[in-house]
C-alpha cells in the first residue's frame, strides 16, 4: 500500500533508486521530465544528463528518493512521456555509477602534508592550488566520495561542487539497440516506442 | 502550398472537417487559407474555452479526435481548462494555437505566451512547429498520440510565419490506427482462477472501457457478475439490467457501494480508482482480491493495490476472461445484493431530484446526455438510465463547470441527428452561457435545461453539512438573469417551469421545439444529494438522508 491522500502508511522504506533516462533530444525534455517528478511529489535527488553516442538521444541519470512503490510510479509515468525512449532500473542488473566531486579544503602549513596524503590514499586529483586552500577532483562510486568529504571535513571544507550520479549497466549489450536511435535528426519525432522491441 | 494551407489539407486527409475555433492576429493565415478549403467546417464559438470542450464532447460522443483552435496568448491559455479536463478523462483532443513569429519568441511580445510551457502538465504531449515543413507530420503525429493507447490532449503551437512558410513536402499518409495491447494470457489465467473460486465478485467498469461494451456486457453475463458503473462509465452496462448495481463512489448507490466493501474478488477494467469513487482508500474493497485491468501501466497499483494486474486493452481482456467462462450462481450474494438495490432515495414531488427524473424520463436511448457540475450532474447520474456507451457526457476527473453546454454543441454537431441534452445548474451555466449565440448562428439544436436552484448547490450542500449552514458567498438568486429573457436575448426559444404541473407541459414544449431551446426548472433550494460518503470517510460510512448526515456530524 502505497501513501496517499488519506495518510495511509507505507511499508517498504525510504531508500535511493538509481535510474537511467534514455530520451529523445528534443527542446524541453528535461523540463517534461522534472516536471512530472514535480507535480506528482517525486523527489529527486540527483540529475545528470548529457548527449549519447547517438546524435538525437540523451541519457540521464536520476536519483529517486522514496519507496519502492514511488519508483515503480516514476518509472511508469516517466515510460508514459513521448520523449522517453526506455527507463532503465539498475535494481535489475548490475551496474557501475561514478559521480565526480570538486572540494576546496583549508590547509595550513601545518595540515597541508597529512591533507595532500589523505587525498593520495582516495586517488584525488588536486586541481588547484593555492596558499590558504587546496582544489580536490575525485571520481568515484557515492561511498568514496562521501567518505573523502568526511575525511576531510576536520581540516576546513570551503566549498564543494557534485555533479550528481552517472550510471552505466555492466557487461558488452548497450541498453538499448542501437536500430532504435539511428535515422538521422528527423527521424527524432518518429514513434520509437511503438517500432521496437525494447 | 504554404504552411496554413498544409494544416488544413492534413486535417482533412484524416478525415477531420470540423474545427471549433477562434480567430486573432497569431492565426490569420490560418484563416486565410480555410476560405480555400470549403469542406472544413469551421464553427465559430464565443470564447476558446467553449471551443475546447465543444472538441471533447466531439470525441467523448463520436470517439474520434476533436480539434479546436485558438490565437496566440489569451487565445491559448483559454483553452487550458478544456484541455486539463480532456487529460483528467483522457478525451482525445487536438488544440491548434498560433503564436508570435520565431524571431520574437522569448521577447514578450504582444499575445505571447509559452503555452507549450504552460500546457507541458496537461496535455499527452504538446509541439512548438519550428519549420513549415515539418507541420503535417507534426499534425499526423498529434492525431495518432491522442487516440493511441490511453487517449488525451495534444496542443500544437505554430508561430505566425510557420504558418505563412512555404511547404514543400509532401502530406503523409494518415496513420493506421494504433493496434491496442492484449492482455498477457498468464495475467488471464491468473485472473480467471481467482474468480472462479468467488463468492461475491463485482466488476466495476470505468471510461477506459468505453470501446468495450459489448465484451463486457457479455463477460459479465456468461460469469453471472454484478457490474458497477463508474460515473465516467455509465452507459458501458445497460442500467436497470438486473446484474446492474448503479454507479459507486461518493454519490454512488447504496448497492454498488455495499458490494464494494462485501466483495472477495473485484474485477476493475478501465477505471484509475480516483478517490471520489474509493473514499478512504485503505478501506476500499478491504476484503477483496482485486484484479485490475488497464491500458496505462501507470494506473496499475497507483492508488489502489493490484493483487492481480492485467495490463492491456479492455475489450481484449472482457474477451480473454469470457472464452472460458464459469457460471457463478452465488444466490445468496444476488440476494443481498437486491435487497440493497431498494434502497435509493425518494426525491420530493417538487425537487430537482424530480425535475431531472422527469427529464431523464423523456430520453431515448439514443439521445446524448451531457451535464455541467455540481448537484445536478449527480442527481442526473443516479437517475437517468443509459443503455449504450458514449451517450453520456460529463466532466469526471476535473469536475469542471462549464462544460455542459459547450460539450452538448460538440455532440450535436459531431453525431447529427441525435438529440443532444445538456443539463446545467444556474451557477455553471453562466460559466459558458455565451455559447448560445453559437447554437444561434448555426442552428445547433441543443436541448438545455437549466436546473435553477439559486444556489451554487453543491457547494451548499458541502456548507450546509460540514460548516454548520454558513453559506458563504453561494447565493445566486439575487443576481441570476431571467433565464427565458436572456435566451430571447439570442434569439433562442426558451420555457420555464415553477412546479410539478408546469414542468411535464413544460418539458414537451422544450423537447418538440424544433431547433435549439432551453428550459428553465425553478426549483427549491434545501434538498441535498443523497446517498453521500463525506468526503475523506470509506464507503461503509456512507449516509443516505440529511438526516443521518447531520448526525454523524
Ligand atoms: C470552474 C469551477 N469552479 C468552481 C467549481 C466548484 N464547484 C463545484 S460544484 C459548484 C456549484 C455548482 O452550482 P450550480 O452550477 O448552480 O449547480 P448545482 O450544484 O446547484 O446543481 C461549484 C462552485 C467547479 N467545480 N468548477
Amino acid at each position: 500500500m502505497s501513501a496517499n491522500l488519506y495518510g495511509d502508511t507505507t511499508s517498504s522504506p525510504n531508500k535511493d533508486h538509481i535510474i537511467s533516462v534514455i530520451v529523445r533530444d528534443e527542446p524541453r525534455v528535461l523540463t517534461r521530465i522534472t516536471s512530472m517528478f514535480a507535480r506528482r511529489g517525486f523527489n529527486i535527488k540527483s540529475l545528470s544528463v548529457g548527449t549519447t553516442e547517438n546524435a538525437g538521444v540523451s541519457r540521464m541519470t536520476i536519483v529517486v528518493g522514496g519507496d519502492d512503490n514511488i519508483l515503480q510510479q516514476a518509472i511508469r509515468q516517466l515510460e508514459k512521456l513521448i520523449d522517453v525512449i526506455k527507463v532503465i532500473d539498475h535494481r535489475e542488473e548490475k551496474f557501475v555509477d561514478r559521480e565526480l566531486v570538486l572540494v576546496k579544503v583549508t590547509i595550513t602549513p601545518e595540515t597541508r602534508v597529512e591533507v595532500r596524503h589523505i587525498a593520495e590514499d582516495f586517488r584525488a586529483r588536486i586541481v588547484d592550488v593555492g596558499r590558504y586552500a587546496l582544489m580536490f577532483e575525485v571520481t568515484g562510486d557515492e561511498g568514496k566520495i562521501t567518505a573523502f568529504i568526511e575525511q576531510m571535513r576536520p581540516f576546513g571544507i570551503i566549498e564543494t561542487m557534485r555533479t550528481g550520479r552517472v550510471a552505466l549497466s555492466r557487461g558488452s549489450n548497450a541498453d538499448i539497440p542501437t536500430q532504435v536511435y539511428t535515422g538521422g535528426e528527423s527521424k527524432s519525432l518518429e514513434p520509437v516506442l511503438g517500432d521496437v522491441e525494447i | 502550398m504554404n504552411g496554413a494551407q498544409a494544416l488544413w489539407q492534413t486535417l482533412i486527409n484524416h478525415n477531420i472537417t470540423t474545427v471549433f475555433g477562434y480567430p486573432g492576429g497569431a492565426v490569420i493565415p490560418l484563416y486565410d487559407a480555410l476560405t480555400g478549403f470549403p469542406e472544413m467546417r469551421h464553427i465559430l464559438v464565443r470564447h476558446e474555452q467553449g471551443a475546447s470542450h465543444a472538441a471533447e464532447g466531439w470525441a467523448k460522443s463520436t470517439g474520434e479526435v476533436g480539434v479546436c483552435l485558438a490565437t496566440s496568448g489569451p487565445g491559448a491559455t483559454n483553452l487550458v481548462t478544456g484541455l486539463a479536463d480532456a487529460m483528467m478523462d483522457s478525451v482525445p483532443i487536438v488544440a491548434i494555437t498560433g503564436n508570435v513569429p520565431r524571431a520574437l519568441i522569448g521577447t514578450d511580445a504582444f499575445q505571447e505566451a509559452d503555452i507549450t510551457g504552460i500546457t507541458m502538465p496537461i496535455t499527452k504531449h504538446n509541439y512548438l512547429v519550428r519549420s513549415a515543413n515539418d507541420l503535417p507530420r507534426i499534425l499526423a503525429e498529434a492525431i495518432r498520440l491522442a487516440r493511441s493507447g490511453r487517449p488525451g490532449p495534444v496542443l500544437v503551437d505554430i508561430p505566425k510565419d510557420v504558418q505563412l512558410e512555404a511547404f514543400t513536402g509532401e502530406i503523409p499518409a494518415p496513420h493506421a490506427r494504433p493496434e491496442m495491447p492484449a492482455p498477457a494470457q498468464e495475467a488471464i489465467e491468473v485472473a480467471l482462477s481467482a474468480l472462479r473460486k468467488a463468492q461475491r465478485p463485482i466488476l466495476m467498469v470505468g471510461g477506459g472501457a468505453m470501446d468495450a461494451s459489448e465484451e463486457i456486457i457479455a463477460f459479465a453475463k456468461a460469469w453471472n457478475i454484478p457490474v458497477i458503473t463508474t460515473l465516467m462509465g455509465l452507459g458501458i452496462f445497460p442500467a436497470g439490467d438486473p446484474l446492474w448495481l448503479g454507479m459507486p463512489g461518493m454519490h454512488g448507490s447504496v448497492a454498488a457501494n455495499r458490494a464494494i466493501t462485501n466483495a472477495d474478488v473485484l474485477v476493475g477494467i478501465g477505471l484509475r480508482f480516483d478517490d471520489r469513487v474509493t473514499g478512504k482508500v485503505s478501506r476500499f474493497a478491504k476484503n477483496a482480491t482485486i484484479i485490475h485491468v488497464d491500458i496505462d501501466a501507470a494506473e496499475i497499483s497507483k492508488l489502489v493495490h493490484a493483487h492481480i494486474p492485467v495490463r492491456g486493452d479492455a475489450a481484449k481482456a472482457a474477451r480473454a476472461f469470457t472464452a472460458q467462462p464459469t457460471f457463478l450462481e452465488n444466490k445468496e450474494w444476488h440476494a443481498k445484493l437486491q435487497e440493497w438495490k431498494e434502497r435509493y432515495v425518494r426525491h420530493p414531488v417538487w425537487s430537482a431530484g424530480y425535475a431531472i427524473k422527469k427529464i431523464v424520463d423523456q430520453l431515448s436511448p439514443d439521445d446524448v446526455l451531457s451535464t455541467d457540475v455540481g448537484q445536478h450532474q449527480m442527481l442526473a447520474a443516479q437517475l437517468a438510465r443509459f443503455q449504450k456507451p458514449r451517450k453520456w457526457l460529463t466532466s469526471g476527473g476535473l469536475g469542471t463547470m462549464g462544460f455542459g453546454f459547450p460539450a452538448a454543441i460538440g455532440s450535436a454537431l459531431g453525431v447529427p441527428g441525435v438529440r443532444s441534452v445538456v443539463i446545467a445548474g444556474d451557477g455553471g451555466f453562466q460559466m459558458t452561457a455565451q455559447e448560445l449565440a453559437t447554437l444561434t448562428k448555426y442552428r445547433i439544436p441543443v436541448k438545455i435545461a437549466v436546473i435553477n436552484n439559486s444556489f451554487l448547490g453543491m457547494v451548499r450542500q458541502w456548507q450546509e453539512l460540514f460548516h454548520e449552514n454558513r453559506y458563504s458567498e453561494v447565493w445566486l438568486g439575487d443576481s441570476n438573469p431571467d433565464f427565458i429573457k436572456l435566451a430571447d436575448a439570442y434569439g433562442i426559444h426558451a420555457v420555464r417551469a415553477t412546479n410539478s404541473e408546469e414542468m411535464e407541459s413544460a418539458i414537451e414544449a422544450w423537447l418538440n421545439h424544433d431547433g435549439p431551446s432551453l428550459l428553465e426548472a425553478v426549483v427549491p433550494n434545501e434538498h441535498g444529494v443523497f446517498p453521500m460518503v463525506p468526503a475523506g470517510a470509506s464507503l461503509e460510512e456512507m449516509v443516505e438522508t440529511h438526516e443521518e448526515a447531520k448526525q454523524k456530524q
